[in-house]
């Protein structure tokens, strides 16, 4: 019988609860004596509160209380910072300005809490917003992140000379050596546009105090629950042990829901102790569009430095990053792109400079992707764009750069997202771009088909292209495996879950070591109640870093089992054998014992556990890279444009993804469908509209273009499985993956169907109408 | 986004509806589907003090032949409409656009009376009524009235309904042999509004001359646009590929009038009318022709 469960497609263990609506939710909870909070939001960008009058708000029936930065007093300062700058780079310069809880003064972004209204219900709490008053004093709005780094613009922080929040340098090699003997250079400049993570499940809190043991719980939809639950006991003066902290089912996070901390997590806990009642505050759709941050705005100004056969000599990339009106997030996002410019190839030489600006626009912190994409985007554009200009087939130009099977591990001599040196572990790249190749089959489609597909008329075009994914970040995850008396096996950890199938992958990885069914393991996830210690769930790293500390914790408590059962059984360790629940003596089946049985042997109610042991088959252990996995990708895209409308249909999209060791296929798959619907709506539909005065236009799903089944390809999905050489399971992250190629796919893939209008698309996302303003060499919006 | 506070009436009789209407004027709103109603007081955009649901009232759903075309109730769902037999065989151009409305939790509740009261300009039924020069019943308790879809469009949002009125039925021609219909729309996902579309219905004679046209536009103007003079230039033609551009050339720059919005420019949004309105004409050419 084949005894791994790696690797292996098992359908989800969470699926039941969720599918049949048991699964518990935050806005689930309701609490005896419940109140119900609502924010009075700031709809300028960029204004002085001249005064606030809540008299009218206050005494409107079922309203219960309502609280401005004045009543808050000295409760009311900015939460800590979430990642600490880079203290490794030189010259590094960094600005923190961090959300406070509501704002007293000045207005940095629309969205802000000026106030908040605590009632019987929530539709009476919005009832009070309606009547509170608010004078303003306007003031210039900063909504551009190029002019807000101009000498005359408009401050968001008055404190702070100019906008500039950020500026970090750094380089490998020697990238002006490299132009000066380049055959040809490429200059080129890259928009990227805002969007927003729109997870199914909005934000929300509820807190409960209970006076007497002076104790706080607060179910949170972060991916972060056990630094949430730290900050909070430091902020509210509480031991640690006093604060619980759940974050129970959680409807998608997306990196948006670990930022810390938003203000209404500030906010909730300090409003449930001082009005000594549960209060829960659900964020809905609009707020959501204001309030939680959001990603991707970024101007690129890159050149390349090549010989003529297309070798990459260098690049060098200067880039201004927007992180709206504060940043927590650190450099996070910027470090990201950093990290991605160069993409999977082999680049001597690299010089990239950045400066990240305050705008008066939604904190921005890592959304799926989180700046790899930008990298991604300006790499492959840059490859298409050498091609054309150096006459070489696009693919080809890749293949001759991509990094060889034999140069890993490839040290980049710059840092990445977590200040670890840049170092790309393991990996086969050429192997995955011929994998994709076939599957697609791209000789023939060139040869054959499109032709063809022309001489019919119609625009057809193909696109592929490769992109890494640095993944699997430390600090660390730990976990804890339990043999429980039923036999079962209970397993916590601190990372949080928000529908990536960790109740099934981590269970695979624990049942494997431990001879059980999948279902027999029940994992606890994102309750500081069950695991004290822990980051959080970001930088696709659950697979990596919790999940070999799960694979750690694992074989502690199989040589805990298989010592106590080969005294039990009389039998030597190496003659044992997991399986079924159960204990056996190879080949002697009747010698064998039961992990309950066993469980209850080494929790005895009598008798003594032996000097130098512990009770119970129980283990925890930890897991903390040095450095990161980075995995690797090539997508491939068919797809039909109508020239006259622009409207696209997506023939093929194929996948190859090689992310190491895989736990689970179907949760992999779904990992990498998810990320690729991201990935269109960055590429050609989601795309949040700002004026001048930095206020958002489409704050709504009416006008925000979420990709729907409707618009999806059937996408199909090829693996190959190049071990990290820096973990047990051998596993890289994967959860972003999906994301980060596309809108340079499908940028590749317009300009090949749009051939007879040759041209050059250097901003994402687009839409209709800018694509067709570009094909005609117009201005447009 | 919760809405503030209304009185709500759930009437079961007509007359009750009527009279509530009466009583509070411009202070009532009728819900029927709630398609649009509801999310606009979730944002408070609309506020109205009193809600005057008329789910209750048996009756107002139907989808009736008749000599000459068909009645459709108030309250006929848009899935009934979508899955109607007689819709197929007595108004195809309305069966057939159904599934472009919006997605199926939208048209299983949203209703036929409900689209037209509310005449959003990038809505289809209004735009299709009035390319079908339907007419509807509109009701008070003062009396009744009827009034054709080309005179109640007035505006965006706007009708020539009443406070005191509610839009009972309509009546729906149908098109004479030797007729095509189509309609043509450019939608960002398959259930958006459309960034422009035009809707076209053609007659024959026996010759294959053009004795009728009609062409009405959506999403280009602030209510259906009618274009009288281009659908008038194809009477009495042969539909050639010159009298096709030529018609739509009249419409698409003097007869539409299409704005600006984060999703599409003016200029754009002419140009797909334009190319659209090709496209019908020749669509609804070819069904005339009984070839499609």
């Amino acid at each position: 019988m084949d005894k791994r469960l790696i690797g292996k497609r098992v359908v989800r263990n969470e699926d039941p609860r969720l599918l049949t609506g048991q699964a518990q939710y935050v806005d689930d909870v309701n609490l005896p004596n419940m109140a119900h909070a609502a924010m009075f939001r700031s709809e300028y960008a960029h204004a002085r509160i001249r005064s606030i009058d809540v008299s009218k708000a206050r005494a409107y029936p079922g309203v219960i209380a309502v609280y401005t930065a004045e009543d808050m007093g000295a409760d009311c300062y900015p939460g800590p910072p979430l990642v600490s700058p880079p203290p490794t780079v030189k010259d590094v310069i960094f600005n923190s300005r961090r959300q406070v809880p509501l704002v007293k003064d000045k207005i940095r972004h629309a969205g802000e809490i000026i106030a908040v209204v605590i009632a019987e219900t929530r539709y009476i709490a919005e009832d009070g917003l309606d009547l509170i008053e608010i004078e303003y004093e306007p003031l210039p709005v900063v909504a551009d992140i190029e002019k807000a780094l101009e000498p005359d613009s408009p401050l968001v922080h008055d404190d702070l000379d100019s906008n500039l929040a950020a500026h970090l340098v750094q380089k490998k090699g020697d990238y002006e050596a490299a132009r000066a003997s380049a055959d040809a250079i490429i200059q080129r400049r890259f928009t990227i546009e805002r969007g927003t993570a729109a997870a199914m499940e909005n934000r929300g809190i509820v807190a409960q105090w209970d006076a007497k043991s002076e104790a706080l719980t607060v179910w949170d939809t972060t991916q972060a629950p056990i630094p949430i639950r730290n900050g909070l006991a430091a902020r509210l003066g509480l031991s640690e042990s006093k604060v619980r902290v759940i974050a129970p089912f959680i409807g998608g996070g997306f990196g948006p829901k670990i930022m810390m901390f938003y203000s209404e997590e500030m906010l909730v806990p300090w409003l449930a102790i001082k009005l000594n009642r549960p209060v829960k505050w659900i964020e809905d759709r609009r707020e959501n569009f204001y309030a939680t941050t959001q990603e991707r705005g970024q101007v690129h100004e890159v050149e390349m430095a090549f010989t003529r056969d297309g070798k990459i000599l260098g690049i060098k990339d200067d880039f201004i990053h927007d992180t709206g009106a504060y940043d927590p997030y650190g450099l996070t996002t910027p470090l990201n792109t950093q990290s991605h410019v160069m993409g999977g190839y082999d680049i001597p030489n690299f010089t990239s400079e950045f400066r990240v600006a305050f705008t008066n626009k939604t904190i921005v912190t890592p959304m799926r992707g989180a700046g790899r994409p930008h990298g991604i985007y300006v790499i492959e554009r840059m490859m298409d764009i050498a091609a054309k200009e150096l006459g070489i087939d696009r693919v080809e130009i890749r293949r001759r750069n991509l990094i060889k099977p034999d140069a890993f591990p490839y040290e980049h001599g710059i840092i990445d997202q977590a200040f670890a040196p840049l170092i790309f572990d393991s990996g086969n790249y050429e192997a995955v771009l011929n994998e994709t190749l076939k599957a697609v089959g791209y000789e023939k489609f060139i040869k054959e088909e499109q032709p063809r597909y022309r001489a019919e008329g119609r625009r057809v075009g193909i696109g592929v292209l490769p992109f890494i994914e640095t993944t699997g970040v430390g600090p660390y995850e730990g976990a804890r495996v339990t043999v429980e008396a039923s036999g079962k096996i209970a397993v916590a950890t601190g990372v949080g879950t928000q529908g990536q199938g960790h109740f099934t992958s981590f269970a695979q990885v624990v049942a494997e070591q431990l001879g059980v069914d999948v279902t027999d393991v029940r994992i606890t996830t994102g309750d500081s109640a069950h695991f004290n210690w822990g980051t959080g769930t970001f930088a696709s790293r659950g697979a990596v870093v919790a999940g070999n500390a799960m694979h750690a914790a694992a074989t502690m408590v199989r040589k805990k089992i298989l010592k106590l059962a080969s005294k039990v059984l009389n039998a030597p360790e190496e003659e044992l054998e997991l399986e079924d629940g159960m204990v056996r003596v190879a080949d002697i089946p009747q010698s064998s014992i039961s992990l309950s049985d066993l469980a209850a042997l080494a929790n005895p109610l009598r008798g003594a556990v032996e000097p130098g042991t512990e009770p119970g088959l129980e283990a925890t252990a930890y897991y903390g890279p040095q450095y990161g996995p980075t995995a690797f990708g090539v997508h491939a895209m068919i797809a039909e444009i109508d020239a006259e409308t622009m409207m696209i249909k997506i023939l093929r999209y194929v996948v190859t993804e090689d992310c190491g060791t895989i736990l689970n296929p179907l949760i992999l798959e779904g990992q990498i469908h998810g990320g690729v619907a991201l990935g269109l709506g960055n590429a050609y539909y989601e795309k949040l509209h700002f004026d001048e005065n930095a206020q958002l236009l489409n704050a709504s799903f009416m006008d925000y273009l979420l990709v729907g089944s409707t618009e999806m390809p059937r996408i199909e999905v090829h693996h190959l499985e190049t071990r990290s050489p820096l973990n047990e399971l051998g596993t890289k992250g994967v959860g972003e993956a999906g994301a980060i190629p596309v809108p340079a796919l499908f940028a590749q893939t317009m300009e090949d169907a749009l051939y007879d209008y040759n041209l050059e698309i250097r901003e994402t996302p687009l839409n209709p109408n800018r694509l067709f303003g570009i094909a005609r060499k117009e201005k447009t919006a | 986004m919760k809405p503030a506070p209304f009185a709500y009436y759930a009437p079961t009789t007509l007359d009750e509806a009527l009279s509530l209407l009466s009583e509070h004027g411009y202070d009532a709103k009728v819900l029927a589907g709630g398609q649009s109603l509801v999310p606009m007081m979730n944002f408070r955009i609309a506020q109205p003090a009193v809600l005057v649901d008329i789910n209750n009232i048996p009756d107002l759903a139907y989808i009736n032949a008749e000599e000459g075309g068909v009645r459709v109730g108030a309250l006929t769902r848009h899935h009934q409409s979508e899955t109607s037999p007689v819709m197929a065989r007595h108004a195809p151009l309305i069966y057939s656009t159904m599934p472009k409305i919006a997605y199926p939790q939208v048209r299983t509740r949203g209703t036929f009376g409900g689209s037209l009261s509310h005449a959003d300009p990038s809505a289809e039924l209004p735009t299709l009524t009035t390319t079908l020069d339907a007419k509807f019943r509109l009701v008070s308790q003062c009396g009744e009235r009827w009034v054709s879809a080309r005179e109640f469009f007035l505006g965006l949002y706007t009708t020539a309904l009443e406070p005191d009125e509610i839009l009972i039925e309509g009546f729906v021609p149908e098109l004479p042999p030797r007729s095509g219909w189509s309609l043509q729309e450019v939608n960002r996902r398959k259930h958006d509004f459309a960034l422009a579309g035009v809707a076209a219905v053609l007659t024959l004679d026996e010759s294959g001359i053009c004795q009728d046209a009609r062409l009405v536009f959506l999403s280009v103007g602030d209510h259906p646009m009618y274009a009288e003079r281009a659908s008038n230039l194809l009477k009495g033609q042969a539909l050639t590929p010159e009298a096709i551009r030529a018609a739509t050339e009249l419409a698409t720059t003097e007869e539409i009038d299409p704005g600006d919005d984060i999703h599409a420019t003016a200029d754009f949004r002419r140009h797909l009318a334009k190319t659209l309105c090709q496209r019908a004409i020749e669509q609804a050419h070819q069904r005339a022709q009984g070839k499609q």
